[in-house]
């Protein structure tokens, strides 16, 4: 089948695989397996998209791969090397994350400069003036940014803020967990035009997870559909478009997003 | 006050300090901090209540500072002719005790006392109850057991009675009393600590920071203190008062300072004896204990209001 040609290939080159990937929350009694036998590969500078509604596990499994959840069976390969419970130092800076809300995501008590500057201090890179002028730059903010608190910006300058943290370690995987939707729509436009033109300058690799599907057919080659903590399909872009996906949720997900669209 | 190197070096008059205090871009991170300083200074003034309470602090300062200046008297100069003279009377501004020292040199002196007494509690049970309850509240499991049934353990002795003890102990005198007074006073800085670390241990710029690859210990520093700090100074200058009066209550017990230091709970014991014939003896001290007291509580119930973040959003 064309799908599952296109899977084996991406594997042979991938950056980023899971398998089998299982996560729990809660202990004895109450653990809840919040993700199960999960499975996917993203290649090195591909885009893939994680779809699905509240609570399917789409954002634990970034949470997971990310290291910030720690009750997890399975295996997570980043370039080919697997990863343990403790990550290691040069883990943080092949991949970083964009989170969901601007507004939680910056310590509020803390200068622009100071959120940027930090992952520098700790991996002990030089010319850190130079950087943070550079990635305020990147992000599409001036440097008379550098120095504002959080609470002077709007929420689409503090995403910007949280994607320029994200890259100061130069990472080559991108965990992006919903990067627009806590945003106006206004503003979520623009924050998809600069991370697709960060990706295609940096060369960057992609995993984005989202409820909204205009936003994977914008930004992603492949996308994986989530539901109730378990991958119900694995498709191309291309044959989402053509709106002939396989399983049910799918074309159930497909036609609520339709809703939206005025006829 | 020293003027960034990018801004225009020609910054004399005021308004133009004030325009580099309250720009929203700012050039520097020393600006940064000094706009964030004039924006509370800024809210301080618009409380007056607050702003008595921190006047009230200032001059407690400047007393201390300028004692031998302002004082007409040394604090242990003893003249038995003028014994308990009233106020008023000739060079004794508010009057004399038992032993003839003018009482208002007396309270000048002790000012130095009080201060010392809040200084080093100030400096020492809230940055211990903080590491305790951060500690305790960020790293969970275990050392927040262990860590936080300590606390328990110290908050069910009675404050003034566990001083007492330590005071005992340790034998009598202004140290003591201030080490006594400290061990027994941070645990519910602990409380409030682990509290505020555990609303804030699951926030996304934590999990950022935790990214990348932040140990613990500089997690609880440089983030997660910066946010608790300004429910901990709103409750240590509200506690300030009830520290003042219970480093007075040694002393009035005997436990505290000794004579013939001028500590003001000290004085009061002694000015006991002669209430109902000299009031003034015992009941000057007490108005002093009485004014930076409220100042205290002014400038806490003022600061509860400029720093609590919920404010800071509208």
């Amino acid at each position: 089948m064309h799908s599952s040609e296109v899977a084996q290939q991406l594997k042979a080159d991938a950056t980023l695989e899971i398998s089998n990937l299982d996560v729990f929350f809660g202990q004895g009694m109450e653990r809840l397996q919040a993700v199960k036998d999960v499975s996917f590969s993203v290649a090195k500078g591909g885009s893939f998209g994680l779809v699905g509604e509240s609570g399917s596990g789409k954002s634990t499994v970034l949470r997971t791969i990310s290291g910030l959840v720690g009750d997890w069976k399975g295996t997570i390969n980043i370039n080919g090397k697997s990863m343990d419970y403790r990550r290691d130092r040069a883990f943080y800076k092949t991949i970083q994350m964009v989170f969901q809300d601007p507004y939680a995501s910056l310590h509020p008590r803390h200068t622009i400069d100071r959120t940027l500057s930090e992952p520098l201090i700790l991996h002990g890179v030089g010319d850190r003036d130079d950087r943070v002028d550079q990635a305020l730059l990147d992000v599409g903010l001036g440097t008379a940014f550098r120095f504002r608190y959080p609470h002077q910006l709007s929420g689409g300058q503090r995403q910007r803020v949280a994607i320029a943290r994200a890259l100061m370690l130069e990472p080559e995987i991108m965990l992006l967990d919903e990067p627009t939707s806590a945003l106006d729509v206004s503003v979520q436009a623009e924050i998809l035009n600069l991370l697709a033109d960060l990706r295609q300058n940096k060369n960057l690799t992609y995993l984005l997870v989202t409820h909204n599907l205009a936003v994977v057919a914008h930004m992603c080659e492949d996308i994986a559909v989530m539901n109730r903590g378990e991958i119900v399909e694995v498709m191309s872009v291309e044959t989402m478009r053509k709106a002939e996906p396989q399983h049910p949720y799918t074309r159930e997900l497909l036609l609520a997003s339709e809703g939206y669209v005025p006829e | 006050m020293t003027e960034s190197t990018n801004n225009s070096p020609s910054v004399t008059d005021s308004s133009n300090l004030r325009a580099w205090l309250t720009t929203e871009t700012p050039r520097s991170r020393f600006q940064a901090k000094m706009t964030q300083l004039y924006s509370g200074w800024q809210s301080l003034r618009s409380n007056p209540l607050a702003l008595v309470g921190f006047l009230i602090l200032v001059i407690l300062i400047l007393v201390a500072v300028f004692a031998p200046f302002l004082a007409t008297h040394g604090p242990s100069e003893q003249n038995l002719a003028m014994r308990l003279a009233p106020p008023g009377s000739d060079g004794y501004l508010l009057g004399s005790d038992e032993f003839g020292r003018d009482i208002w040199s007396r309270i000048i002196f002790g000012s130095r006392i009080t201060l010392m007494i809040v200084v080093l509690v100030a400096c020492t049970a809230p940055v211990f109850g903080l590491l305790v309850g951060t500690v305790a509240g960020y790293l969970g499991g275990w050392p927040d057991m262990v860590l936080m049934r300590i606390t328990d353990i110290f908050l069910a002795f009675p404050r003034l009675v566990l001083a007492l003890a330590f005071v005992a102990a340790l034998g009598a005198g202004i140290e003591n009393a201030i080490l006594a007074i400290s061990l027994t006073a941070w645990p519910p800085y602990a409380r409030i600590a682990r509290a505020e670390t555990l609303t804030i241990r699951n926030a996304d710029y934590i999990s950022a920071i935790q990214l990348q690859g932040a140990g613990s210990l500089r997690i609880i520093t440089g983030h997660i203190w910066p946010m608790c700090m300004s429910s901990i100074i709103v409750r240590v200058t509200l506690d300030m008062a009830g520290i003042i009066l219970t480093a007075a209550g040694l002393g009035f017990l005997g436990l505290g300072a000794q004579p013939p230091m001028p500590e003001w709970g000290a004085m009061i014991s002694a000015g006991r004896k002669f209430l109902l014939d000299h009031w003034w003896v015992a009941t000057m001290p007490g108005l002093a204990i009485f004014i930076v007291s409220l100042g205290f509580n002014l400038l806490g119930d003022g600061l509860r209001d400029i720093l609590d973040p919920k404010g800071e959003q509208s």
